[in-house]
């Protein structure tokens, strides 16, 4: 183990404070990712979110959440993946408008259930819809820092090839972490894709999954789009895991 | 602080109005839970009142749906910042369960419970004189599943987490109790008009 991530206690009160964009990188045509530096930063547990709220000029606010997607690492800084919506308010915005050295408000860490730390051991399948990887992204880079030997299986579904966010990373753990097995999935990908397969996630794709680890999961992560969620959580429960040991975080959509 | 080049998509001072601070309006309906749908079967269904450990009352599904049906119409906030307007939903008000029940003067503190093993906290005088109700019907049909059919609690003017899905019992407690996300950082009351999502908010 090299670094000790930095678990935090949930603060006692959730204050506002700004945080600087330090650095902005695309990571698909639709997806970018933020890396903002709080204030004030006591450290997160992976899987939690922040909330972000945008003020205008006559006071008019908007507040959306967004998963914390790197790991709990005593950087201080934290970095968010956010998928741009054509017709939304706050996503365009950081596509169109944000640039490094801006800040921004925020309040965090959030949320005390879609969490892992590694003392709660595994085995872990984590299934992602798009976006839905950001959090899970987060337990996979800490789990690499705090607990390698977890046997841990990623099943990640997204449109086309195009819209994979961090797919050198994961093709890279997948090779170099022995207890660690990637199953992508690509849902309109019409050509074949090197690391993934074509179609939507079934119940094949998870049994696959189940088979790669050596004992059934301890835990289920499963996050996504509304109707991802569902889909993933019938197939989790058709093949057999059980119902409170999945949990579930769901984007909207 | 003004966030340097944001100007908002404002929705129209009419809708304005009846939007909380830091919500947004949406058409559509997202479904929020902590895991996924549990299956709950209307024969196995039951719903129990409790004053304390204390059973006082309990229906089957067909004895429930012999009590008085009523219909509110509400708008309704979630936490994850969505509001939807004119929500339709029918069931039995908590008045009518209490009266039913023979339960004349609850305690102060109320949590709801769930198939799922999910609770929530609510202050009492927030569900009685017509404020909530356990729905079984949204917009003329049976609840969804997703949503929590085949009965959830409906305390429109709180953040919708406190409107228990699958729920199968209430519970009269002497201490304000945590439930679930109550547990886990968030509001003992949760007005959304006053932002109370988290703790100390
Ligand atoms: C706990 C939590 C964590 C989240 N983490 C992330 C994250 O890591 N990355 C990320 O990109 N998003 C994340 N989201 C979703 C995010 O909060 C916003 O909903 C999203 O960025 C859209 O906001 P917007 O203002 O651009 O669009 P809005 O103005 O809110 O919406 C515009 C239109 O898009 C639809 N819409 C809204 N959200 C979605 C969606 N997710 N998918 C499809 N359609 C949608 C709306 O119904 C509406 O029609 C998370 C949500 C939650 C609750």
């Amino acid at each position: 183990m090299s670094t000790l991530p930095d678990i935090a206690p949930q603060p006692e009160r959730l204050v506002w404070q700004e945080a600087t964009v330090v650095a902005i990188t695309a990571s698909t045509p639709r997806v970018k990712v933020f890396r903002l530096k709080p204030a004030d930063w006591h450290g997160f547990t992976a899987g939690q979110h922040v909330d972000i709220r945008l003020t205008a000029p006559d006071g008019y606010q908007a507040e959306r959440s967004y998963s914390i997607g790197s790991a709990p690492d005593g950087s201080g800084t934290i970095e968010l993946a956010i998928d741009l919506i054509d017709d939304g308010e706050v996503s365009p915005f950081f596509h169109e408008v944000v640039e490094v050295g801006d800040t921004i408000e925020m309040r965090g860490p959030i949320g005390g259930h879609f969490i892992w730390r590694a003392e709660e051991g595994g085995p872990l399948l984590l299934i992602a819809g798009g976006s839905g990887l950001v959090p899970l992204m987060s337990i996979l880079r800490y789990r690499a820092l705090a607990a390698p030997e977890i046997p841990t299986a990623l099943i990640c579904s997204f449109r086309h090839h195009a819209d994979w966010i961090w797919r050198d990373e994961l093709l890279r753990r997948a090779a170099e972490e022995p207890h660690f097995s990637l199953f992508a999935t690509l849902s309109r990908e019409p050509a074949p894709v090197e690391g993934a397969r074509r179609g939507r996630i079934d119940g094949a794709l998870l049994d696959a999954a189940l088979a790669s680890l050596p004992a059934p999961p301890k835990t289920t992560f499963i996050c996504g789009a509304n109707p991802f969620v569902a889909a993933a959580s019938t197939f989790a429960l058709d093949a057999g895991i059980p119902f409170a040991s999945i949990k579930a975080e769901r984007y909207g959509g | 602080m003004a966030t340097r080049g944001f100007f908002g998509k404002r929705p129209t001072d009419e809708v304005g109005e009846r939007l909380p601070p830091g919500q947004y309006l949406t058409d559509d309906f997202p479904v929020l839970s902590a895991g996924p749908t549990p299956r709950v079967a209307l024969d196995g269904w039951r719903f129990t009142v409790k004053d304390g450990v204390r059973p006082v009352a309990s229906w089957s599904w067909e004895a429930f749906n012999q009590l008085p049906k009523t219909k509110l119409t509400r708008d309704i906030h979630c936490v994850t910042k969505w509001s939807k307007f004119n929500t339709a939903w029918s069931g039995v008000t908590i008045d009518d369960i209490l009266a039913e029940a023979g339960v004349a003067a609850p305690s102060e503190f109320t949590l709801a419970h769930s198939y799922d093993g999910y609770s929530t906290n609510v202050p009492t005088e927030d569900l009685i004189n017509g404020k909530a109700m356990i729905a079984t019907h949204f917009e003329g049909q049976p609840i969804s599943p997703d949503h929590g059919g085949p009965a959830r609690l409906l305390v429109p003017h709180l953040y919708f987490w406190k409107s228990a899905k699958w729920v199968n019992g209430l519970q009269f407690t002497s201490r304000d109790e945590a439930g679930f996300w109550e547990l886990r950082g968030y509001h003992m009351r949760g007005d959304p008009w006053r932002e109370q999502r988290f703790t100390g908010d």
